[in-house]
């Protein structure tokens, strides 16, 4: 089996429909941000999926964004779950429900 | 020594004054305190009057004044000052003596009063007031003291002013005596528009001596007039009489004040005082004001012998008698016997108080009872009151040889009879000193005679110091009937300023027998009337109409009722009504007009501009609670709406293109 850019883009469309389903349907506030990270490692794939199938030689500026992306990534996660934790500490539940303070 | 006593001659008037000022501040119940210093400052001033009166007595026609700048208006100075003359000298020995025998007289008759200490208060600001007319120089300093007097009677004839009637007669006073003050204060006025100086005396330049009055050139009637209005009210005379017997309303030793040395007096006086503006121009001794002057006097005279005839008050019947003799005085200052008038002024001032404070003397002993009908057969039981009522009546009555009244009666009648003008006056004088004595006669009957009555039961002697001014002023009364016989007129000569000599003739003269007569005739007349009297009097029982007429004052009450006073309360009530509803309505019509206008604005702020600040802010927090409703606070919904809309976006997109 050849792999195609067709092939890319269908994983990667998966993996981002699994990740924002992740985000939109789990009550798990850690769950919600690994749905998110899913849906940038989606995105990362198609940078690099773009970039290899496209004409080469060429600079690999596909590979320098899903390295960045996967940097920021990180970055995210850890302010994500920090922020889990001071939330935690608030309301003693990582239930994403019971969060409703903003509620007009 | 002469210049140092005249110019202090302020210290006589101060001294009551002061005394009057120091009482006030004490508190009520330092009773003591202040009767000693009133008497003090009495004493004092009856001490400086004798120092005065003695410098009077050297040269004849002694004058002497003291004046000064009172204060500058623009270029003209208001000048005052006093002045001391053989008028004056003897008025402040009256009124100093008299004055002071009515205090120690006080303290015996307002022993029990609770406001004993006010009341001394009262009695020496009334004398030094008193005391201050008499010296003054100047016709303001005059009204001023004269004010003063004014004040104090209405103080004290209210001196009781939890009752109802002696508060009524205060106002009375005051007011009935603001009428003639406002004719006093309008010839001063004129008078010093036209000589330009209120000053009597002030070497020549006074409005009294010649520069002045012939300033004053015709228009001295009016002035004379309008000052003689001054003294009608305060003197009692018709027809501002009615005040005087209502002030009997006031403590017994205030109606002996009052009627003797003070107020009254006030009235006399300030007439002798300015006798050359009612004689400028005379004719024969004839003037329209002096005549003026007579008829009333003859007028006031008649009028209240014949109500005190029909009273059955102790004191009205005594204070009518004060009326009739202020107006016999009137008449002798108008016929031109100015030194007769002021001598029965002074004889009158000691026997008046005298009557007066034995009628105190009766009232005391009798439990506060004024009806001559209550009373009799106090001759035993108060004798020393009775003797000495006995001397006071004599000297009223008008009886010669020893008793001061009769001379002085005696000279205003030989006054009288040489008047050029008419000879009406001297008969109706006649008639009254008959009047005068059936109506002493009538009261003595009636007091001291007789059976004792439901007031004289338990009736009792006063105490020494009530009687011994009695006994004091009894024996004035009889002293100065040396001192004032025709037969050596020294007082007479004292006063207008020539020399007397000793004559013996002069006593026998015509009129001398006719007062005799007539005085005898009214006494016998009241013995024949009167000495069956019992409770009722028999001339009600012989004449009930008339008797009703004087026992009613004549009605003059009812009369001023009716006119003067009915006619002021219609105006007070017609202005009150003006008041009401012109101007009220006009207010309240402008007070409508503010309101309606202010309606309206309230209406247009709350219907026009506050509601549509309402309706804007009720749309707002409506919109706001719709869209707070989005607002579910849960992060997956606003997820999920972020993803609708793109996928909504790309197939947007996809349409589009």
């Amino acid at each position: 089996m050849i792999p195609t850019l067709q092939l890319f883009l269908v994983v990667s469309v998966t993996l981002f429909s699994i990740g924002l389903l992740a985000a939109l349907s789990r009550r798990h506030a850690i769950f919600i941000l690994i749905g998110i990270e899913l849906m940038l490692a989606a995105a990362s794939l198609n940078f690099i999926a773009f970039w290899r199938f496209g004409p080469q030689p060429r600079p690999p500026t596909g590979v320098m964004i899903a390295i960045f992306s996967i940097a920021i990534a990180a970055a995210e996660a850890v302010v994500g779950l920090a922020m889990v934790i001071a939330v935690y500490r608030h309301y003693r539940t990582t239930n994403v429900d019971q969060f409703d303070r903003l509620k007009g | 020594m002469t210049r140092a006593i005249v110019t202090n001659l302020w210290l006589i008037p101060a001294a009551p004054l002061a005394a009057s000022l120091i009482i006030l501040s004490l508190a009520n119940s330092r009773r003591s305190a202040g009767a000693v210093l009133a008497i003090i400052g009495q004493v004092v001033a009856l001490t400086l009057s004798i120092l005065a009166f003695s410098l009077t007595l050297q040269p004849p026609g002694f004058r002497a004044v003291h004046n000064f700048t009172w204060f500058m208006f623009g270029e003209q100075g208001l000048r005052i000052g006093w002045v001391l003359d053989p008028l004056a000298a003897a008025m402040l020995m009256m009124i100093a003596l008299v004055g002071l025998c009515i205090f120690i007289f006080s303290i015996g008759y307002m022993a029990d009063d609770k406001n004993f200490t006010r009341f001394f208060a009262y009695l020496s600001f009334f004398s030094g007031a008193m005391l201050g007319v008499v010296i003054a120089n100047s016709l303001l300093l005059l009204f001023v003291c004269w004010e003063l007097v004014g004040l104090a009677s209405y103080l004290l004839i209210g001196f009781w002013i939890e009752k109802p009637s002696a508060a009524a007669a205060a106002k009375k006073a005051f007011i009935t005596t603001r009428i003639g003050d406002m004719g006093f204060f309008l010839g001063i006025l004129w008078l010093y528009d036209r000589s330009g100086t209120l000053l009597f005396y002030d070497d020549g330049r006074g409005c009294l001596e010649n520069a002045g009055l012939i300033a004053l050139g015709a228009s001295a009637t009016f002035v004379a007039l309008l000052i003689f209005c001054g003294a009608v009210g305060k003197s009692g005379q018709f027809p501002l009489h009615v005040w005087l017997p209502d002030a009997m309303e006031g403590p017994t030793p205030v109606s002996a004040l009052i009627h003797a040395a003070t107020m009254v007096a006030a009235g006399v006086f300030l007439v002798a005082r300015v006798y050359p503006l009612f004689s400028l121009g005379a004719i024969n001794g004839v003037t329209p004001s002096l005549s003026v002057v007579v008829s009333i006097g003859v007028i006031t005279a008649l009028m209240a012998s014949l109500i005190a005839i029909g009273q059955f008050d102790i004191k009205r019947i005594l204070a009518y008698s004060t009326v009739s003799q202020l107006g016999l005085m009137m008449v002798s200052l108008g016929v031109g016997g100015v030194a007769a008038g002021m001598m029965h002024l002074i004889a009158h001032g000691f026997f008046k108080a005298l009557l007066f404070l034995g009628a105190g003397s009766v009232i005391h002993g009798c439990d506060q009872e004024h009806d001559i009908r209550k009373m009799g057969g106090l001759r035993r039981l108060m004798p020393i009151t009775f003797l000495t009522y006995a001397v006071g009546m004599m000297a009223l009555s008008g009886m010669p040889l020893f008793f001061s009244g009769g001379w002085t009666k005696e000279e205003i009648l030989h006054a009288t009879a040489h008047w050029p003008a008419s000879r009406l006056p001297y008969y109706l004088m006649l008639a009254g000193i008959v009047l005068t004595a059936l109506y002493m006669t009538r009261q003595m009957i009636y007091i001291f005679s007789g059976n004792r009555r439901a007031a004289s039961e338990h009736a009792h002697e006063s105490a020494p110091v009530m009687t011994m001014p009695l006994i004091v002023l009894a024996s004035c009364a009889i002293v100065l009937s040396v001192i004032l016989t025709p037969a050596w007129p020294w007082l007479h000569g004292y006063l207008t300023g020539e020399s007397a000599r000793f004559d013996i003739a002069v006593l026998i003269q015509p009129t001398l027998f006719v007062s005799l007569a007539l005085v005898a005739a009214g006494i016998a007349l009241g013995f024949a009337i009167y000495r069956k009297a019992a409770e009722t009097d028999p001339l009600e029982d012989a004449q009930p109409a008339l008797f009703r007429f004087f026992e009613n004052k004549m009605w003059l009450d009812e009369l001023y009722d009716r006119t003067v006073i009915a006619f002021t309360q219609m105006a007070a009530r017609m202005s009150d009504w003006t008041d009401r509803n012109v101007w009220d309505g006009l207010v309240r019509a402008f007070g409508g007009m503010g309101q309606i206008f202010g309606s309206f604005t309230t209406n247009f702020d709350e219907r026009g501009i506050n509601a549509g600040v309402d309706e804007a802010t009720t749309g707002t927090r409506g919109i706001g609670r719709v869209m707070s409703a989005w607002h579910s606070g849960q992060i997956q919904i606003y997820l999920r709406a972020v993803g609708v809309s793109v996928l909504l976006l790309l197939v947007l997109y996809a349409w589009l293109t």
